[in-house]
């Protein structure tokens, strides 16, 4: 048990120091123009702590566990929808130049 | 669902999470990037859904219901320069949630997998406890954040004796408190380390100013994703690993990028107290030199006989909400021929790439907003740099003057342009509490006013 158990954990600190340099090098190339609508969006999906509150949630019957989830559940959502819908937002104003200038190109 | 297929439909779902940031590399790619997004939050959603455990479908559409009816609701209503506040906001949100998941877990381990109640396994004990110890510290910071934004609370740096001894002592104090609830897993303790984080979050955002707050709001963005992979630890969950790593990562390549342009180190920004009280120490007697002041029709027609501006936004110009004025001044003086382009200081706003976004909104092609490195050695052959709503980014202090508090900091060199206008309040000092020696040239005019009445002024007069 205990062997299996840090075992499991060693596969998350794997999956978790290639996650960090994954994110590393991505996050460099995105252009300093979108870096509010790339917090807009790491907002949104660091929501995806959701999967956690819809566990705690899912139990039959009511007990503190299964109202701390649906807490979790609630604030999550505001987030994922929020989050989204701004970055959203944020995203449909960047715009090109008009055709006209653009044909002077 | 089969253990297997919930892995990889997690995966699919974290890959397509890192296309939606890998999206945003460029303006074009990045609505679909945010597409991408939403895909993959729908795949995590309704796999977890499909476990055998989730049987309260009701009670779950509820909540998922209400939280997105407030979310949409704020998210479409937002004026766009409140943005910084709604993302502080939306932090605190996670970090609430985040402290929710584990007392979730802490209270019904078997749900989770992680042992039962009053025997839960140390490791997962550990982990949660640091998704609630960083989930708490979120929460509270980004309370504090949001009204320092907000202007709720003053966003003068708040600083007093011993705070740093403070907050390490607090710090240690949590950490012997974790010790302790891993030995008796008792919930008094847990909501002990809840209490105190929180109490230690507003603790490290109080000295901290409201110009230093773009690095903050990057920080706190940081803080939210390594709450969100403590409670992966705690769930043995790779999806919400990965994701808090790719949000933490993001937080603190933002939060580095956002004090380069301070040139200060991460540190000495979160040590707090930068500025704010400092004026009258800091600038020079100036008291003697000449200002000269012009108008809008002054204004209008410097602009109108040269061959190329460059605009430079700041702070002041969200504030007045000036962005739609200006851009029409920009539209009458490019169709008079005259080549008009934007550029964006690294820290100017409250938030990363805020300016962007505000110009964008006011529908400013995004060729035409230029970075620091990419516009600043064009100055020299620029006629008119017309800056409004900023001030300590256009410092030459900055290069020249050593016991400058700013000194170090890249600035956006106006000073080089054949003329300045300076679209200002008054005469008072940029946040950092530093005269502008600007201010005195020869070749800069003060245009003094509300910067969205002076843009349109400035229309007014090149129309006429």
């Amino acid at each position: 048990m205990e062997a299996h158990s840090s075992e499991v954990f060693v596969i998350g600190l794997t999956v978790f120091f290639l996650a960090c340099i994954i994110g590393y090098y991505v996050v460099w190339s995105v252009t300093p123009a979108l870096h509010s609508p790339l917090m807009g969006v790491t907002n949104a999906i660091s929501s995806v702590i959701i999967v956690g509150a819809i566990l705690a949630a899912g139990s039959q019957g009511f007990d503190t566990s299964k109202i701390f989830g649906l807490i979790g559940v609630v604030l999550a959502s505001v987030n994922i929808f929020g989050g989204f819908l701004v970055t959203y937002r944020m995203l449909s104003m960047f715009k090109k130049k008009t055709k006209k200038t653009k044909e002077k190109e | 669902m089969s253990a297997n297929m919930v892995a990889i439909l997690y995966l699919i779902s974290a890959l397509l999470f890192i296309f939606a940031l890998r999206g945003l590399s460029h303006p074009e790619s990045s609505r679909m990037g945010n597409i991408f997004g939403v895909i993959g939050m729908i795949i995590a959603v309704f796999t977890t859904l499909m476990f055998k455990s989730v049987l309260s479908y009701y009670e779950i559409g509820a909540a998922i219901l209400i939280g997105g009816a407030i979310g949409s609701f704020i998210a479409l209503r937002i004026e766009m320069t409140a943005l910084p506040q709604l993302v502080a906001a939306f932090h605190s949100l996670v970090g609430l949630a985040a402290v929710f998941v584990a007392a979730a877990a802490f209270y019904d381990p078997v749900a989770f997998n992680i042992g039962k109640v009053g025997s839960i396994k140390t490791a997962s004990l550990v982990e949660m406890s640091i998704g609630t110890l960083i989930g708490a510290i979120t929460f509270s910071g980004s309370v504090l954040a949001f009204g320092k934004l907000q202007g709720t609370i003053s966003g003068k740096p708040i600083v007093f004796k011993f705070q740093h001894l403070i907050n390490a002592i607090i710090f240690l104090l949590i950490i012997f408190l974790i010790v302790l609830f891993v030995i008796n897993q008792s919930p008094t303790i847990f909501w002990t380390i809840v209490i105190i984080s929180i109490l230690l979050g507003f603790l490290v955002v109080i000295p901290i100013g409201g110009a230093d707050m773009p690095v903050v709001v990057s920080m706190l963005n940081s803080y939210s994703g390594w709450a969100a992979c403590g409670i992966g630890f705690t769930l043995s969950n790779n999806l919400l690993i990965i994701t808090g790593a790719l949000v933490g990562a993001s937080g603190a390549i933002l939060s580095y990028i956002m004090s380069k342009g301070m040139n200060r180190s991460i540190i000495n920004v979160v040590l707090g107290g930068f500025g704010g009280e400092q004026d009258t120490s800091a600038s020079k007697d100036n008291s003697d030199k000449i200002v000269k002041q012009g108008n809008a029709e002054d204004a209008a027609y410097i602009m109108k006989n040269a061959d190329s501006v460059i605009i430079v936004p700041g702070y002041g110009m969200a504030v007045a909400q000036a962005q739609h004025a200006l851009r029409e001044m920009g539209d009458i003086l490019k169709k008079e021929g005259i080549e008009v382009r934007y550029a964006i200081h690294p820290v100017a706003g409250r938030m990363p790439g805020h300016m962007n976004v505000l110009l964008a909104e006011a529908n400013v092609p995004y060729e035409e907003v230029l970075e620091l490195d990419e516009i600043n050695h064009d100055f020299p052959m620029t006629e008119v740099s017309f800056v409004i709503g900023a001030n300590d980014v256009t410092n030459p202090a900055a290069k020249t003057d050593e016991s400058s508090p700013i000194f170090g900091m890249p600035i956006l060199d106006v000073e080089k342009s054949q003329s300045v206008l300076f679209v200002k309040r008054s005469m008072a000092t940029g946040y950092s509490g530093v005269d502008n020696e600007l201010f005195y040239r020869d070749n800069t005019t003060m245009l003094f006013g509300d910067a969205k009445k002076m843009c349109e002024d400035i229309v007014k007069s090149l129309s006429a």
